[in-house]
């Protein structure tokens, strides 16, 4: 961050930004629900130019065995960038960077998942960047969170998640490329909105303590936006088949069987 | 944060973290309690009823329960025990103690081998959820010939229908003999046109859950299939 130099103006005379936003303004956000077949739990997310799949299974046996927990289900997240997202070739395969997403995103996830309902299984989590413009991880965290409750995962809440960060010295949200390329600053913030938690929070560039907070802000008011774009690709999703009959209490027709 | 009217509320789909109740009543399944309000914990339809608030959840793993009925397949064969695979995260081995055989030490393949298909019922389960099964009771027994369905265990319910009402339709309308697995398996025997309508029937459960007057739309299908048939 702030390594690289460039003669773009990041916000130009009206204090908008390359793409026309304002400083706090997020990316268009668009998610879809259940859009693989083979998968238990899916969801596609499109954000700004960011193109995000997820997909999860289980919860499902747990391998290899060493890794199994006796009391808790693994929430096991794996993040890939396809070798085409990015203009420069990818070079395909677990890096750095992936490892460490992957490592976060489990972790944000771990908070809000029943991981106590099944223990010994493990849940794995699929993200597959299509199209990286900056901001994926959030992209990604926030698609996974929808597609495990498409997989009928019990949770306490969904995760949503933005970022916010410096550009040109003004605080902004949801950061772009070039603004993540040539900025100064760059947050991800993961946010559980009905407990007010933070389950995801980085840093890269410097911020003084009142950039961070105005930042901070940003970020997790944007979070409660893209949770109801979230609910609402759930609801979607299920809304079509016109739901519209009492539903049988489940404990009166389990036991009937032959 | 409320959608949908609030009066019709057994119609309501309802999200992760979504408030269902303040309290007073007690949290059923698909739901959770914190600071005395409860929570949908999975994506479903949301269900009020006297005592209690539960979802109906549209998708979900199946996990055992003591006294389901379910439908296995044999996986693998050892010398004492069969490993059953029961479509739920666990495997479940089943004992020669638990079959109605008197199977001798390392003669357990001479009974069932891997591919073989079993009714069985689950006679419970630990904290760890290591899972017992057994096939000693009456109705339990190995499965030949016939088919295997595989719905979403959350579906189950549909397909059976109140009192069985609707597998009862199902069997009287097709003549097939039908198991319903609370696992989500279903085996059907009986001849292929058959077979064939009564698989057909189900997908359609399967594929409109939710619909209203199901039991008749699955009826219609029935009759509109013998019909041509015929």
């Amino acid at each position: 961050m702030g390594g690289m130099t460039t003669d773009l103006k990041l916000i130009d005379e009206k204090g908008l930004r390359l793409d026309g936003r304002r400083p706090d303004e997020m990316r268009p956000l668009k998610i879809e629900a259940g859009v693989l077949k083979r998968a238990d739990g899916s969801a596609y997310a499109e954000w700004g130019l960011n193109k995000v799949m997820a997909a999860v299974y289980g919860p499902r046996e747990c391998h290899p065995r060493h890794m199994q927990n006796p009391e808790r289900a693994l929430v096991q997240c794996h993040y890939n960038m396809a070798s085409f997202s990015v203009e420069d070739r990818k070079r395909p395969g677990p890096d750095r960077r992936s490892h460490e997403i992957s490592k976060i995103i489990s972790e944000a996830l771990s908070h809000v998942v029943f991981t106590e309902y099944f223990p010994r299984t493990s849940i794995d989590v699929y993200i597959e960047v299509l199209q990286a413009n900056a901001g994926t991880r959030c992209a990604g965290l926030t698609a996974a969170s929808v597609a495990l409750a498409d997989a009928g995962v019990p949770m306490r809440d969904l995760v949503a998640s933005c970022a916010a960060g410096k550009v040109a010295d003004t605080v902004v949200l949801d950061l772009g490329k070039e603004e993540d390329n040539f900025g100064q600053a760059d947050i991800p913030v993961g946010f559980v909105p009905r407990t007010n938690e933070i389950v995801l929070l980085q840093m890269d560039g410097d911020l003084t303590p009142d950039e961070f907070n105005k930042g901070l802000h940003m970020a997790v008011n944007a979070c409660k936006n893209v949770y109801e774009i979230q609910r609402d690709a759930l609801k979607r999703r299920y809304s079509a088949r016109a739901v519209d009959e009492e539903v049988p209490a489940p404990a009166e027709e389990r036991q009937e069987v032959a | 944060m409320a959608t949908g009217d609030s009066k019709d509320n057994a119609r309501e789909i309802v999200v992760p973290g979504e408030l269902l109740a303040i309290s007073g009543k007690r949290a059923g399944p698909g739901t959770y309690s914190e600071g005395g309000k409860i929570f949908a914990s999975q994506l479903g339809i949301k269900s009020v009823r006297p005592d209690m608030i539960s979802v109906v959840p549209f998708s979900g793993q199946y996990m055992p329960l003591r006294g389901d009925l379910v439908v296995g397949k044999i996986v693998d064969v050892g010398a004492s025990n069969w490993l059953v695979d029961i479509n739920s995260p666990y495997p479940a081995p089943l004992h020669v103690n638990e079959v109605p055989w008197r199977v001798e030490f390392g003669e357990t393949r001479k009974f069932m081998s891997v591919g073989d298909v079993v009714l069985l019922k689950i006679v419970g389960s630990d904290e760890q959820k290591r899972i017992q099964i057994t096939m000693q009771d009456h109705g339990l027994r190995k499965l030949t010939g016939g088919m295997v369905l595989e719905i979403s265990p959350s579906k189950v319910p549909r397909v059976i229908g109140k009192n069985g009402s609707m597998i009862q339709m199902l069997k009287n309308m097709t003549g097939c003999r039908i198991y319903v697995g609370q696992n989500g398996r279903i085996w059907i025997d009986g001849d292929l046109d058959n077979i064939v309508k009564a698989v057909q029937a189900i997908r359609m459960i399967e594929e409109e859950a939710h619909a209203h007057g199901l039991t008749e739309k699955v009826k219609q299908l029935l009759e509109q299939s013998s019909a041509q048939g015929a």
